[in-house]
């Protein structure tokens, strides 16, 4: 699982002489056996426990895929008084709110991130830095409540704004919020993916931060002061060395936050109001995310029903399980992930 | 300018092999340093002209480093670090407010400990690393001589120059440290300080090192830390034997021509660290 190459080379065959390579045993204590078996018992459950619910998901798609066929992917509504179930609202909506959320956070927690480990006097970093990690404390249902009440009112404004402006690009228009109407048709722009967006993207703004924050502290010292020494400005140090240094950090990070983005519920459910058309209108009222689904339904349905919402489950985990894992890749494999040469 | 305690050397009473050297004089006086408010420098003066390579010897921990450091101002760095005096270059105060850091830093270049290129950067973008960090522009045809002249000088032309496009860290350490010291003299400084630039190169590399100090004398200031008393014999022209005895700030025992401080030193302490009797 470490190495996809083996490099190591082929034992060599015994000399007739009898030079062979001698097996080496180690010696272990008492306490080192306990702990070693301890920590792997431990280990293994993690995996156990992570294998578990991937395969309990997983086996949903089963009766899911046996009663409604493929149209499970395709079809947008969930009715279930007429037993129709389909993700593809879902799916779109999901990916709508987490992208709007990055595009957000993503320069938020890149310049806060440059301010805290690179500009603040130190007496703010640390105050900073926690404040930073209490954002990420905050539960989910009080980032809901705020947004629903604070930021969706204000909200409004900005969307209709964008839509007065940029409403001729497709993503940026709402269908009945004509800006320029006699009155302000509120009703069209509120509880938006967009609006779900900008809440989610105070949740993650977060993990984002404190990931690229941990990698541009460790930037060499040795390389920023050959950059001053050059007569660098602090801009251009930062430019040269931090960023290059921690964009294995940046693009990690932000990966965390999509994944986190991807998975968010409560907040979303209080947000969105019902609406499964396959539309690509962020700012326009209404949207469902997989999580909105399954948050919304689950009390209401048939057994089958319920194994089709799991599915539906099944199918986040795999989007968020992907995106971890090229977060995890693309940390290790930069330079910032790596142990430091010389 | 001359004192009682730390008597300067200018350029006549030196050996000088070059009749118009090229680069500035630099003159620290009366330089103090703090870290917090630990004492590490005590009114340190030294004359550096132009055309000389000054060695700054002594044991670990006396302040050579720092007065090293305090020469082109990367001692601020440092957030508790704090100092006192002048540090004039060409005469004018380089710590005068209406002096840009950044002016002062590119006009003062220095080469570190352990060789630091940038590891994101090609060979060649690394030694014009410092006009991408200036904001300055410079046409394709100028960059290339530009990297091609620096390399030269700093004795590492014929090594890279079929392999300038590959990353900076591909080169042996050696290598690396020559590369920087290119890097550093592509800003065209007037002052070069090396602070133990040899010490984690292995003899062949610092030979290198020491060829290359030799042949960059005549362009620009050198002062160079070191802890290898041959080497500061070998490379330079004037010395300043820094000591900080039990609990008390570093400062300059005796300065002056190498040949005086290996030959005949002035001072015992000066006589018993050359000759290897403690440090």
């Amino acid at each position: 699982m470490t190495t996809l190459i083996d490099l190591q080379p082929p034992a060599p065959s015994p000399q007739p002489d009898g030079d062979a390579p001698r097996t080496i045993r180690k010696s272990l204590s008492l306490s080192d056996k306990v702990f070693r078996s301890g920590d792997r018992a431990i280990a293994a459950a993690v995996l156990v426990i992570t294998t578990a619910i991937g395969s309990f998901l997983g086996y949903q798609l089963v009766p899911t895929l046996h009663t409604y066929g493929l149209r499970f992917f395709t079809e947008n509504q969930i009715i279930p008084s007429e037993n129709l179930l389909g993700i593809a609202a879902g799916v779109i909506g999901t990916i709508e709110v987490a992208i709007i959320a990055l595009a957000i956070s993503f320069p938020l927690a890149l310049c806060m991130a440059l301010y805290i480990s690179e500009i603040a006097p130190p007496w703010l970093r640390g105050a900073l830095s926690a404040a930073v990690d209490l954002m990420a404390a905050i539960p989910s249902i009080i980032y809901g409540l705020w947004g629903l009440l604070l930021v969706a009112p204000h909200a409004l404004y900005f969307s209709r704004w964008l839509n007065e402006y940029l409403g001729w690009i497709p993503i940026f228009h709402v269908q009945g919020g004509d800006p320029r109407a006699a009155t302000f048709n509120l009703a069209s722009y509120t509880q938006s993916p967009f609006i779900a967006g900008v809440v989610v993207s105070m949740m993650v703004l977060p993990v984002g931060c404190a990931v690229m924050t941990g990698v541009f502290q460790q930037a060499p010292v040795g390389e920023r002061e050959a950059a001053y020494a050059l007569g660098s400005t602090r801009w251009g140090m930062i430019r040269t060395v931090v960023i290059p240094f921690g964009r294995g950090g940046i693009i990690g990070g932000t990966m965390l936050a999509l994944g986190r983005a991807l998975g968010e519920t409560i907040a979303v459910l209080l947000i969105l109001t019902e609406n499964f058309d396959l539309k690509l209108r962020p700012l326009e009222e209404g949207g469902v995310t997989i999580s909105w689904l399954i948050a919304n339904f689950w009390g209401d349905v048939s057994q089958v029903q319920l194994s089709a919402l799991l599915a539906a489950g099944f199918v986040l985990f795999v989007i968020t399980l992907i995106v971890n894992t090229f977060a995890a890749i693309i940390v290790s494999r930069s330079r910032s992930g790596a142990v430091t040469e010389i | 300018m001359n004192t009682v305690a730390t008597p300067a050397i200018d350029a006549a009473s030196t050996q000088v092999y070059s009749a118009n050297p090229a680069g500035a004089r630099l003159d620290a006086e009366r330089v103090s340093a703090w870290f917090g408010t630990h004492k590490v420098l005590e009114r340190v003066t030294l004359s550096m002209p132009p055309g000389v390579v000054t060695a700054l010897i002594g044991p670990s921990g006396c302040g050579k480093s720092t007065f090293l450091r305090i020469l082109n101002r990367m001692h601020e760095l440092v957030p508790s670090a704090k100092l006192g005096g002048q540090v004039r270059l060409n005469g004018a105060d380089i710590y005068a407010p209406d002096t840009p850091v950044t002016v002062t830093r590119k006009r003062i270049g220095m080469v570190f400990q352990k060789p630091n290129p940038f590891p994101a950067m090609s060979i060649g973008e690394n030694v014009v690393a410092g006009l991408k960090l200036n904001g300055a522009r410079a046409s394709r045809t100028d960059r290339a001589r530009l990297i091609e002249d620096c390399l030269i000088r700093a004795g590492l032309w014929n090594e890279v120059k079929d392999r300038l496009g590959d990353a900076g860290g591909s080169l042996s350490g050696g290598q690396q440290q020559r590369l920087c010291i290119a890097r550093s003299l592509a800003v065209s400084p007037d002052v070069l300080l090396m602070d133990e630039p040899c010490s984690a190169l292995d003899p062949t590399s610092t030979r290198r090192i020491e060829e290359t100090i030799a042949v960059l004398r005549d362009q620009v200031t050198i002062v160079i830390v070191t802890h290898n008393m041959q080497q500061a014999a070998r490379v330079s022209q004037q010395c300043a034997f820094f000591l900080a005895e039990q609990g008390t700030p570093g400062q300059i025992v005796e300065a002056g021509s190498t040949k005086e401080i290996f030959e005949q030193p002035r001072d015992p302490r000066t006589a018993d660290y050359v000759h290897g009797r403690f440090g």
